[in-house]
């Protein structure tokens, strides 16, 4: 879809850290200059052309005392469908990548407990037969997740 | 941490606010509260941590931003506290992590995300961050995102 000047302006603003508030879409609006009706209506439409994923807060999953664990696999050419279909049906991989590398297979597994992390990994090491490498965070150096639109 | 009811709360709102001119007033309605009560235990879990902040997430493949890769970096020890931070901070990336090794099949610690338009753009960052971590990295690599396999959002299961 085609984003105008006003489009980029309210994905700009709205990807910093918006007040919490009875109207937020009202406080974007007068910021811009802009009716609120406006602002609805133009979300709506990124929204539905999917520019936007969601708009909302962002939890921190471990503050909500969930674990997560980056992890990776090096999986024959030959045997990735099949492992994929492994690796996928557990509802624990929340995002899995394909990547340049030997280590071809990337994936960030959510569980309830740090426990959940291991029994998943080790269930996927079992039912494939290969190498599952964990890369927990030590530290994140988080500022943000903008792009200029 | 967090209570049942901040749970029910977290669960009914990681979906998103609806697009709508009280988006609180309609959700706290769906979880029988007050309004100003769900405002008041949303600015409590953020004061918290555990809302990091109230924002769109835009879907990087839609405005052009095709290419992704993970840069990581085998980064002196002593100095990547310092030095994850200022790569952190850089514009163009939009993840930064100091991960375990995996020796000897995974000499790198530290993981950046930079996103571009092409590859070309995403080398080009890929530079600055290499100018800036300078001679506190011995080897480094890059590895491009070819097909998404599954992407769910990270979504809290239900507790029974």
């Amino acid at each position: 879809m085609k984003l105008d000047g006003t489009d980029r302006a309210i994905l700009n603003l709205m990807q910093d850290d918006l007040p919490l508030v009875s109207h937020p879409y009202a406080a974007v609006a007068e910021e811009l200059g802009i009716p609120e009706s406006e602002v609805l209506n133009r979300l709506t439409r990124m929204k539905d052309g999917r520019v936007i994923t969601r708009f909302g807060p962002f939890f921190d999953a471990a503050a909500m005392g969930g674990a997560f664990c980056l992890c990776a696999m090096a999986v024959p050419t030959e045997e990735f469908e099949t492992v994929l279909t492994k690796v996928n049906a557990h509802a624990e991989v929340a995002h899995n990548y394909e990547r340049t590398h030997r280590l071809n297979m990337w994936f960030v597994l959510a569980t309830e407990t740090p426990e959940g992390i291991v029994g998943t990994a080790d269930a996927i090491e079992r039912e494939t037969g290969i190498c599952v490498l964990r890369f927990p965070k030590l530290q994140e150096f988080f500022i943000g997740f903008r792009v200029a639109a | 941490m967090i209570d049942a009811r901040d749970r029910e709360i977290i669960e009914a709102l990681q979906g998103g606010l609806p697009l709508v001119p009280a988006p609180y007033a309609q959700m706290a309605e769906i979880l029988g509260m007050d309004e100003d009560a769900l405002l008041y235990r949303l600015a409590e879990l953020k004061s918290r941590g555990v809302i990091r902040r109230i924002a769109a997430a835009p879907n990087h493949y839609k405005l052009g931003m095709t290419s992704n890769g993970m840069t990581v970096w085998d980064v002196d020890d002593d100095r990547i506290t310092k030095l994850g931070v200022r790569i952190g901070a850089l514009p163009f990336v939009t993840h930064c992590y100091e991960r375990p090794r995996a020796l000897p099949d995974w000499p790198y610690n530290l993981f950046a995300m930079v996103h571009g338009a092409d590859r070309d753009e995403v080398e080009a960052k890929r530079a600055e961050i290499a100018a800036i971590l300078g001679d506190a990295c011995r080897v480094k690599d890059i590895l491009y995102s070819t097909r998404i396999l599954k992407k769910t959002g990270l979504r809290l299961k239900a507790k029974g």
